[in-house]
């Protein structure tokens, strides 16, 4: 689950995370009314928004005072913002973050994650900030420092300081980046974290560090027991609804609705009809433990859908989840949503016969497939025609 | 003959008196497999499906020697049930559960170290070796006792191409699913370096997927090994979205590294046939293997 900038920068403040002074704005009115508080000549307007590449993308306005804080927080609100991570449909901009420039001396990138390598947590750093990081990196122009901290109990402030010193964080400013490090390995036990990334950090000129940007990620698998952070989940409601109803259900944006009962049999669906020239409209992956009504909600969300104009379910079944089971979620689908698709499948494993018996009780007519590639073929066929 | 679990298997199953844990440890009962006894914690002294139930592993190993235990408890206290079986020493661990938070899985990597246990999953089907033991949750509709090793992150496409390799002719010494979690303990590599050392097993399917480098692991292994037998490779997710978690938790692009792209490059170097469809596994694996590519001559 992706956090927002500001609320990233809350949430951290409390582990000794410092940011620029600021607000959030709903209405550009509110935008002037904390850029005058603020009472600085320079201000940034951010597009609080899930997908990175944010910046490239013009979300984030430059103001030299509060009538242009307005005008940019009018422009960026109730845009959909398309950046490179957010798919043609653009995100949605719902709130925008105010805040003072900071007078930067220099900037680093500082990030934690579970790196699955390792098994462990990995700080990185690297003395030149900004974006696209990873790609000047691999390109020779910037060098990432990185130190492996296991499950982050018991890291010696020793090691964390060498590491500051390798950034070039010296004195009293090693001290402070290490004590920072510290704070944030606390923060990231405490909360699941899956990603803090703080890029760019900044010393500003009076030798404070000042988060210029927060990235706080936590953990799916752990949300149970972060009942706090739940509570700020703001992803897609149709892909959450779906996983309600055990399906990991994401739309893309092609005509072919695709279904299959598990993630990795989901994947190479997806890679076939991108071969064969398709579009996909969604990937659905159908958990084992899905019943027929489950799955009837997802096929009511691929029915739903008014791009789609072919339907490919691609169903090796088993032991708790026999074909049969996804046959009967479609059909149920199909009789509340009264709309039918040409509908390609693909059958194997457990009750195959029996499920193509269900397809034609409830009046499916399907284009029966030996194998996925076949399928994946007839269906973009399907789409075009 | 196969590798991990065999014959030998003396299983027990952590969470075995629930939902999950009654229904699946029967299926691997009728399968064949030694169960010996169940762990639930508060229920010991029970019988379930005629077998003694302990309050501990560390009871139920020294009363019945068990030497596997099988993990099907709830994802908040899965980690827990793992570490238990660690510190109990038991040989083999395979864990089923979906959805363990990953700073509980560094936790395990953790307890992992210097251990004698190897660890399953979580988040796999399990293991298994066709005819002899079924330690998971797996359908076996279409397997068949043979030589050929697979080793997966997804347990819907092992079940694919388990059955294109039967229907190709051939059969399985072991299937062994690593899990789709980002964090889990057998890697590729760790696998193939038992097919590797089992002298029945003549061939090796790899599937792979977006997220993480363990296929790039399993590949400069393959490079420095140069194994004698085919090697095989699926790596799915060639054209899943960046930065969305595709069904696994683990299947997730974040950086290049972890691309579709860049694991089928390395696989290529490495020398592994690469095949772009689960329904091509059975057939290229057919071909690739020397006694089958050169059928004797038969004398009328």
């Amino acid at each position: 689950m992706k956090l927002h900038e500001f609320q990233s920068k809350e949430i951290l403040s409390r582990f000794g995370l410092r940011a620029p002074k600021g607000g959030v704005a709903i209405t550009p009115e509110q935008a002037r009314d904390i850029a005058s508080d603020l009472g600085a000549s320079r201000l940034f307007v951010k597009a609080q928004v899930h997908a990175g590449g944010r910046g490239e993308a013009g979300g984030v306005k430059a103001a030299a005072s509060p009538v242009e804080a307005e005008q940019a927080a009018r422009a960026l609100l109730g845009l959909r913002l398309i950046t490179e991570q957010s798919g043609t449909a653009g995100c949605f901009v719902k709130r925008v973050l105010i805040e003072e420039c900071a007078d930067v001396t220099r900037a680093i990138h500082l990030s934690l994650r579970v790196e699955p390598s390792v098994g462990g947590i990995v700080l990185t750093g690297s003395t030149q900030g900004g974006s696209g990081i990873e790609q000047r990196a691999a390109a020779g122009e910037a060098t990432i420092e990185r130190l492996f901290l296991g499950a982050g109990d018991g890291v010696p402030l020793a090691e964390t300081g060498a590491f500051a010193s390798r950034l070039g964080f010296h004195g009293d400013q090693n001290t402070a980046l290490t004590l920072l490090i510290k704070g944030l390995l606390g923060a990231f036990v405490e909360l699941d974290a899956s990603l803090i990334e703080i890029n760019p950090l900044a010393l500003t000129a009076d030798g404070t560090l000042l988060a210029l940007d927060a990235k706080l990620s936590i953990d799916d698998n752990a949300l149970h027991r972060q009942p706090s952070l739940a509570a700020l989940r703001e992803e897609d409601e149709l892909e959450l609804s779906a996983q309600q109803r055990q399906l990991n259900y994401i739309r893309m944006d092609g005509n072919i609705g695709l279904a299959a009962n598990g993630a990795g049999l989901g994947l190479a669906t997806l890679d076939m009809v991108c071969a064969a020239r398709g579009r996909p409209a969604n990937f659905m992956d159908i958990r084992t433990t899905a019943t027929s009504l489950d799955i009837a909600h997802g096929f009511g969300l691929i029915l739903d859908n008014p791009n789609v104009r072919a339907l490919l379910i691609n169903v090796h079944g088993g032991g708790m989840q026999p074909c049969d089971t996804v046959a009967d979620g479609l059909g149920i689908a199909m009789r509340r949503t009264g709309r039918s698709l040409p509908t390609i499948v693909r059958l194997a494993g457990n009750n195959a016969a029996f499920a193509r018996q269900r397809f034609e009780n409830f009046g499916c007519r399907i284009v029966d497939c030996p194998d996925m590639w076949t399928a994946a073929q007839r269906a973009v066929a399907a789409a075009a025609a | 003959m196969a590798i991990l679990v065999d014959r030998d298997t003396r299983l027990i199953c952590q969470g075995m008196t629930g939902w999950a844990g009654t229904h699946y440890t029967d299926s691997m009962l009728q399968y064949g497999t030694n169960v010996v006894a169940g762990v639930t914690p508060g229920r010991g002294g029970r019988v379930h499906l005629d077998l003694p139930v302990y309050n501990t592993v560390a009871e139920a190993v020294r009363e019945t020697q068990a030497n596997a235990s099988m993990i099907f408890v709830p994802p908040a206290t899965a980690a827990a049930a793992m570490i238990e079986a660690i510190e109990a020493e038991l040989p083999l661990v395979v864990a089923v559960t979906e959805r363990v938070p990953v700073l509980d899985m560094v936790r395990v990597r953790h307890a992992l170290m210097g251990s004698r246990t190897r660890l399953v999953g979580p988040n796999s089907q399990g293991v298994l070796s066709p005819g002899l033991a079924k330690v998971g949750v797996m359908a076996t509709g279409s397997v068949r006792p043979g030589s050929i090793g697979v080793v997966s992150r997804s347990a819907s496409l092992t079940s694919e191409v388990t059955a294109q390799i039967t229907a190709a002719g051939l059969g399985q010494s072991t299937t062994v699913g690593v899990g789709g979690d980002p964090v889990h303990g057998m890697s590729m590599r760790d696998c193939l370096e038992l097919f590797l050392a089992d002298p029945d097993t003549n061939g090796v399917v790899l599937i792979g997927e977006i997220g993480g480098t363990e296929e790039q692991d399993a590949a400069d292994y393959i490079r420095a090994v140069r194994p004698q037998i085919p090697i095989v490779a699926l790596i799915v997710g060639q054209h899943a979205p960046p930065e969305r978690r595709m069904g696994h938790s683990g299947a997730l692009t974040l950086s290049s590294q972890n691309s579709a792209d860049a694991k089928i490059a390395a696989m290529h170097r490495a020398g592994v046939i690469i095949v772009s469809s689960p329904h091509l596994v059975g057939e290229t694996m057919r071909d690739a293997l020397p006694s089958f590519s050169r059928p004797r001559a038969v004398v009328a």
